[in-house]
């Protein structure tokens, strides 16, 4: 098994709705194609805004980790 | 020829009509987040929703009736959530690309001049306008 190695991380811990997206959009574009990047989030809503967010983009939510009240996303840019 | 353009953006039209606290937040929010999702929004302002795009009108936003009396209560609440000003919230959904249209007949009506409006305002328009935009969007909310 390949480890994920993302090559930026955005911490959208304590912001709501609809911040960890539009945050989301703006940094995605700030990473190559083929890389990944990783989300720091404590919006329980960002569970599904991003995968949702990531479908609607065409790009790849690769791994969720639901730790203590954060949740890490890796999310792969595909276009 | 004749045929619809694969690259064609989703278009997201929402009316928004007054401007209380809890009814200006909403258009803003679904305006942010589908310019995030790749979406082209579109918010047209009207009636009492004319005045969030007032120059100072966002600041003096109140919760609905007799609830105004709490509005900074509420303001402390969503402060502490990570919820910004609603002044902010246009500034960064104009930033995103989101257009913002102020409706030309509430402008007559209360009296309101181009001049008085926020910079963030792209045009002055009618109901034919909108609907010439709404017409082409999927998505189409009067809040």
């Amino acid at each position: 098994m390949s480890e994920i190695k993302p090559s930026k991380t955005l911490d959208v811990r304590g912001l709501m709705c609809p911040m960890p997206v539009v945050k989301l959009s703006k940094a995605i574009k700030e990473i190559e194609v083929g890389e990944i990047i990783e989300v720091l989030a404590t919006d329980p809503g960002s569970l599904t805004d991003i995968p949702a967010w990531a479908r609607r983009t065409g790009n790849e939510v690769v791994k969720v980790e639901k730790g203590e009240g954060v949740f890490k996303f890796y999310v792969k840019r595909l276009k | 020829m004749g045929e619809t353009p694969q690259n064609e953006k989703t278009i997201v039209a929402i009316i928004v009509s007054k401007n209380t606290l809890d009814m200006a937040y909403p258009p803003l929010i679904l305006a942010q987040t589908a310019a995030a999702m790749g979406m082209e929004a579109h918010l047209f302002f009207t009636f009492w929703g004319l005045e969030l795009i007032k120059k100072g009108g966002a600041e003096k936003a109140k919760l609905p009736g007799f609830m105004r009396f709490f509005t900074g209560m509420m303001e402390k609440k969503m402060a502490k959530v990570g919820v910004k000003p609603l002044r902010e919230m246009i500034r960064e959904a104009k930033e995103l690309g989101v257009k913002f249209h102020a409706c030309q007949t509430t402008m007559e009506v209360l009296g309101i001049k181009k001049e008085d409006l926020i910079e963030e305002v792209d045009d002055v328009m009618g109901a034919a306008s909108f609907l010439e935009i709404a017409e082409k969007a999927k998505i189409t909310l009067f809040i």
